[in-house]
């Protein structure tokens, strides 16, 4: 199990949690649980979110392995100019 | 994750080298994007809406279709309504379809065998409008009986009840704020307003498209990402990607303004439906209308400090107009806004609001510099109120290593403190002021990032190199991926040539932006070398005979790992390359990755200015820049877009707004009225390079891009409040605007 802590709108969706706990292996694994537990989610995470994983942010890859100990916040999809 | 790089001493990386496009540059060989032509090329000319909000109840084009020389005339009806959201809003951006949504919006296209005849074409086109009430302000915007300029677009974290106009909300932060604020000595809360601010590139957007009848396409244009423009094209002429080969030009300045398309589907459409391969150059009243600005913004601050300087509570309220198409550039800005700082209290909303104005497009850092603007304002009036040293401050209350962020993660190895410090000993700090002067400063952040990205390196037979990559050189990237590949393969940079792909010729490549071309193709660079460098000490452990795994590559040579390997002289890159042909074929490297890793970075900014009491001229006298490269791979580069930045951001503070009048029409679309800084305007920008390794890079490169817009807002507004004695909380700070406010 990992704890992602949401930011603070996307926590609203979450019946009001800013953290939440799922099964999760990668990060692709943790957007599935996430979105099979709070069905309100499903519309950010279709839209593109990034993950900070102990402190690096990632934006799309799936594969990425999260350990059961590891610092875990989902993100609004990083864009720049 | 140590990856050593602290320690590695460089040959290459760190050199100045010329430019490899100077002398095109300089002398007019580079193909920028209105250098193009094609055989039998026409003109593509759009017409534009008048009006600042207005539905199009028909569109007559029988007139103009019957001009000699017009050979195709184009309006929304000629594309596809789409399905995907994002991709139509970019489609009605580039032309209306029920409405037009602000002044300029394209409304109907031309394509003519001369500029002349498209001109009278565009002249003879009828378009009933009927006007539509319109709002172009932000606060104007949000209030409830606001003219709607879309209807049901927000998202579900829109609280009910408001203005149809708000899109999206966003709220981060953590701790106590009531706490935090009790605990402070001063609260200072103040409301800001940024005005939109263009891009401000020299070069006109500019495409040319040619469509043949079996419905493949060529296009060439001016953009940070050719791969994009694919993407965005094919699924709006609903072709197919394979078939839409797409070349980026040169460019002339895109600073995030070219990450989309404007022009590019409408030419497409033109050249289709006419046969003939068509160019569309913008001119600079397109530019300003019809092309994205920033945001402009609306904020309300509120900070606790306590009398020694302890930053108690942040809280700020961010109202962001991205135009009229949604933007989520509030959340940047809100996950930005306090990310300097390690506070146990913080809390950030963020708004977006409809309004009649171009849709935004991004603009260096998107979003952060209007919300760090106003954070270090306060910061600063609240030093001045306790009486404290500035700096000092900053670095009490600094994001280090451990620091949970304002915006959620815990932060690893950053560089703020060792900016801060080199700003606090640096002589400009204390250099002495004179009358009507001010000295301010501000701390800068972003996030960085990496993405997709494809790189081919090719060793050519005579021992030099070809490397292909995809992304447009904006600051300089072609030296630095040059550099980095010299410094795995050890051999001179001068033997290497660094090239940008059509989207025919390598895999797909994010844009360039996010500050992440010399962090991302960079390390697909080194990795492509070191794939290459497996080939070449593989063809050397076959020419001498023994394993591949007995040979090391060691200053540009294959030599034996060690004694049991054998004693043979060392094969230097260009004798292996010089008999590829016998030892198996030609020896390239590739890498493919998406890349992340890119490491935040923070930059601080030292400013002196004088204010003259009679005019409310500001004049910049003294600029420094300190800011952490992680590695600086060409120092000259680093140091421009350090530069730039600056010059940048003083426009900003200083002039540079959008102007709208009762009408909604924008007032100021041209450089002469719309004024970007000028080299007389402003003093040599000092610059302070601090290399704070990344450990995501082989070398220790960060981004450095778009950190430097993000202090020279408030820099210079603390630095002019400080002049003038009272504090200034509105951008631009015109000399009216800074009158009025000395006048009180």
């Amino acid at each position: 199990m990992v704890k992602v802590k949401l930011w603070g709108t996307l926590g609203q969706l979450a019946d009001g949690q800013s953290e939440v706990e799922v099964d999760a292996k990668t990060f692709k694994e943790m957007l599935d649980r996430l979105t099979e537990m709070h069905p309100g989610l499903a519309p950010y995470i279709a839209r593109g979110v990034s993950m900070a994983l102990d402190g690096v942010i990632y934006r799309e890859s799936w594969f990425q392995e999260i350990k059961p100990d590891s610092e875990v916040v989902l993100m609004p999809f990083m864009k720049g100019g | 994750m140590d990856t050593g790089q602290s320690k590695r001493e460089f040959r290459y990386v760190g050199t100045r080298p010329n430019r490899p496009d100077g002398v095109d540059k300089v002398t007019g060989r580079a193909q920028y994007g209105a250098d193009m032509t094609a055989p039998g090329m026409l003109t593509g000319a759009i017409l534009r809406s008048p009006h600042a909000h207005a539905r199009i109840i028909s569109i007559d084009t029988t007139a103009a279709e019957a001009i000699a020389g017009v050979r195709a005339v184009i309006t929304g009806k000629d594309f596809v309504r789409l399905d995907d959201e994002f991709t139509r809003d970019v489609q009605e951006n580039c032309m209306a379809r029920e409405a037009a949504l602000y002044d300029g919006h394209a409304v109907a296209a031309v394509a003519a065998t001369t500029p002349v005849i498209a001109k009278a074409a565009l002249a003879a086109i009828k378009v009933e409008y009927e006007t539509l009430p319109h709002v172009t302000d932000v606060d104007a915007a949000m209030k409830i009986d606001a003219p709607v300029v879309l209807a049901g677009r927000a998202l579900e974290t829109v609280p009910a009840g408001m203005s149809q106009n708000v899109t999206n909300a966003c709220e981060f932060g953590h701790g106590d704020l009531d706490a935090g604020f009790a605990k402070a000595d001063l609260v200072i809360e103040r409301s800001f307003k940024t005005a939109a601010t263009h891009q401000g590139y020299i070069e006109p957007h500019a495409c040319l498209a040619s469509v043949t009848t079996d419905g493949k396409a060529d296009l060439w244009c001016c953009t940070q990402g050719q791969f994009f423009v694919r993407t965005l094209c094919s699924d709006i002429m609903g072709m197919e990607a394979s078939q839409l080969r797409v070349t980026a030009s040169e460019i002339g300045g895109g600073f995030g303004g070219k990450t989309t398309v404007f022009i590019e589907p409408v030419a497409l459409a033109l050249s289709r439906k006419s046969g003939r391969p068509v160019k569309i150059v913008m001119t600079r009243d397109e530019v300003f209308r019809a092309t994205g600005p920033t945001v402009s913004s609306s904020m309300d601050i509120r900070i606790g400090m306590t009398k020694d300087g302890r930053i108690t509570a942040g809280e700020a309220t961010l109202r962001y107009s991205g135009g009229a198409y949604p933007c989520g550039t509030v959340e940047m800005g809100a996950q930005a806004a306090f990310a300097a700082y390690d506070l146990e209290a913080v809390r950030t909303y963020g708004l977006n609001a409809l309004t009649n104005r171009p849709k935004e497009a991004a603009y260096r850092a998107p979003g952060a510099p209007q919300a760090i603007y106003a954070v270090e304002s306060i910061v600063d009036e609240l030093c001045q109120k306790l009486s404290l040293d500035p700096l000092a401050v900053r670095l009490q209350n600094a994001a280090k290593k451990g620091t949970l962020s304002s915006y959620g993660p815990t932060f690893n190895d950053i560089g703020l403190v060792a900016t801060l410090e080199a700003a606090t000993n640096h002589p400009h700090y204390n250099a002495p002021l004179g009358p009507n002067q001010g000295r301010g400063l501000s701390c800068g952040f972003w996030f960085n990032f990496g993405g997709n990205t494809c790189v081919s390196l090719n060793i050519n037979t005579d021992g030099t190199v070809g490397v292909t990559e995809g992304n447009p050189d904006i600051g300089g990237s072609r030296a630095s991926i040059s550099l980095m590949a010299a410094e795995e393969l050890g051999i001179p940079y001068e033997s290497i040539r660094t090239i940008i792909a059509d989207t025919n010729s390598l895999g797909y490549n994010d844009v360039t932006d996010g500050s992440r071309v010399t962090f991302s193709v960079g390390l697909a660079t080194i990795k492509a070398a070191r794939d290459a460098i497996g080939k070449m000490t593989s063809r050397a452990a076959q020419y001498w005979g023994i394993d591949a795994d007995a040979v090391k590559w060691v200053d540009g040579s294959a030599v034996p790992a060690g004694s049991n390997a054998g004693k043979f002289p060392p094969l230097t890159l260009a004798e292996i390359a010089a008999m590829s042909p016998q030892t198996g074929g030609p020896i390239a490297g590739h890498h493919e990755v998406n890349v992340d890793g890119a490491g935040v970075s923070f930059g601080v900014h030292l400013v002196d200015v004088e204010v003259d009491p009679e005019t409310g001229f500001t004049k910049v006298l003294r600029y420094t820049v300190f800011q952490d490269a992680g590695k600086a791979v060409q120092p000259d580069y680093v140091e421009g877009q350090m530069q730039g930045g600056a010059v940048q951001g003083i426009g900003w503070a200083l002039n540079e707004e959008y102007i709208y009048g009762e009408d909604g029409r924008l007032q100021n679309p041209g450089f002469l009225d719309y004024r970007i800084p000028v080299s007389s305007d402003l003093p040599n920008i000092e610059t302070v390079i601090l290399e704070i390794p990344n450990p995501g890079h082989p070398y220790g490169v960060r981004g450095v891009g778009e950190t430097p817009i993000v202090p020279p807002l408030a820099a210079i507004a603390n630095a002019v409040s400080r002049a003038t004695g009272v504090r200034l909380t509105e951008l631009p700070m015109s000399p009216p605007r800074i009158l009025k406010a000395m006048k009180g």
